[in-house]
């Protein structure tokens, strides 16, 4: 094996994935397709723009393995106006979908997508207050 | 280490601590979510003292220029007195030395300040009723160095109390008090080429016809257009006076939009956001100012955002009618 394979190997998700100047483009991709989707938009209506970007920053930060401070419990109080809104699994995969989307648009290779997923995947059941 | 002031408290900083964590160790109570210096909730702002780049990471230029940072970041190498925004304000006591109706349903309104007030054109001020007990925020529609007074458009509401005190009672020579200002919808020089979008429903024309004063007062270059829209033609004004700035500078353009039925000539048909957004299918580098109607700055947010228009570079400034003092 040579030093370089182990360099990639031993990084974590969020090195391979390029840090926060890739969390910063992903966040424009992203946000851009969250608030563009009928599904899910009605969420984002009424809310100061600017600070919700600063928040989907955060949430990619944490889904790229990044550096964060969150807890399930301000998950479960973050979103627990959303649930009441009815914010469900569907809206919960729409959100999915375009995170996978936006890494795809990044070029970022499946098996770190798939890593990306698993880690926005183990918040749902927090985000949707169950 | 430096000594950080907020409120009535000073708290000499330990090694690696963030103003944040002194100030809850305190006991402050400061809004506070994801302490990495992302999700923006520990906003505050340094009344002295310098915060470190740092801590200004991510920010709004306008909110840089006026010192903002993010406490939970923030390890300053010098001093500081801090605030949160919520606590801003400080009260002036003004003359009014103009009252002058401007269209169907709008004041000016000119006010001396006793001392000079710090503003931005754009920005908004509080104004008092003492009697009333009761404030309201106008935005600024003078620039400071082009006008002596800091001028308001007051917009008369069905049965608003304010207004209508403003409209029917205050008159020249009468002392009100305001407090701020406040409010980050300004013009920031350093880009004169970039292209400026402006779009203001009713008063929100205010704020709108100081950013852009302002803008060519310094030298702007790049194209700026202002839609300003109404329901029917009373509803506009300072027609003349952006029409004649539209002759004499080449890079402005001013188009008056009437939403209601059969629009008189000269003007846009349709809401001032459509005809504008219409208009415009890509917004990358343009720096978008949306003052007025909530319903319409949401809306025009969104499909500016969508055009392209970077968040950072939006300004938006909505008219609840009625919004709270800053407490």
């Amino acid at each position: 094996m040579t030093d370089a394979t182990t360099a990639t190997q031993n990084a974590t998700l969020y090195e391979q994935l390029g840090g926060e100047p890739a969390v910063n483009a992903a966040v424009d991709i992203f946000y851009r397709k969250v608030i563009a989707d009928p599904r899910i938009n009605t969420f984002f209506f009424g809310v100061d723009m600017a600070q919700q970007a600063a928040k989907q920053k955060a949430f990619l930060t944490m889904a790229f393995g990044g550096p964060h401070h969150y807890t399930g419990l301000d998950m479960r109080k973050g979103h627990a106006r959303l649930v009441q809104m009815g914010l469900n699994d569907r809206h919960f995969d729409a959100v999915l979908e375009h995170l996978g989307n936006t890494l795809r648009d990044l070029k970022v290779a499946e098996p770190l997508i798939d890593q990306v997923i698993a880690i926005a995947e183990s918040t749902r059941t927090d985000v949707l207050g169950r | 280490m430096p000594v950080v002031c907020h409120e009535s408290q000073s708290v000499e900083l330990v090694e690696g601590q963030s103003v944040l964590d002194a100030l809850l160790a305190q006991g402050g109570l400061i809004p506070y979510s994801c302490r990495g210096g992302i999700c923006q909730s520990c906003l505050m702002r340094a009344v002295e003292g310098q915060p470190p780049p740092a801590a200004q990471a991510g920010l709004r230029e306008t909110l840089r220029l006026q010192n903002y940072f993010l406490a939970c970041v923030c390890h300053p190498t010098e001093n500081l007195k801090v605030t949160l925004p919520s606590a801003e304000g400080l009260a002036v006591h003004t003359t009014v030395v103009g009252h002058r109706r401007l269209g169907d349903e709008i004041i000016e309104l000119s006010l001396m300040p006793e001392a000079p007030l710090a503003y931005r054109a754009g920005q908004f001020i509080t104004l008092f009723n003492s009697e009333a007990g009761q404030g309201r925020s106008y935005s600024l529609a003078s620039v400071p160095g082009l006008d002596a007074s800091l001028i308001l458009h007051v917009r008369r509401l069905p049965g608003g109390r304010i207004s209508g005190w403003i409209h029917e009672e205050l008159r020249v020579g009468q002392t009100v008090e305001v407090r701020g200002p406040g409010g980050d919808c300004f013009y920031v020089p350093g880009k004169p080429e970039q292209g400026l979008l402006l779009i203001g429903t009713g008063s929100g024309l205010a704020p709108l016809y100081g950013i852009l004063r302002d803008a060519l007062a310094q030298g702007h270059q790049g194209p700026i257009r202002l839609f300003h829209g109404s329901r029917d033609p009373g509803g506009l004004y300072l027609v003349n006076e952006l029409r004649e700035l539209a002759c004499r500078h080449a890079q402005f353009d001013y188009v008056p939009c009437l939403s209601g039925p059969d629009p008189a000539l000269g003007y846009a048909q349709g809401r001032a956001h459509e005809v504008a957004l219409g208009e415009f299918s890509d917004l990358k580098g343009w720096r978008v100012f949306l003052c007025g109607h909530p319903d319409m700055v949401q809306q025009a947010q969104m499909r500016a955002y969508l055009a392209g228009a970077a968040l950072q570079e939006i300004h938006a400034d909505a008219f609840h009618t009625r919004r709270e003092p800053p407490h």
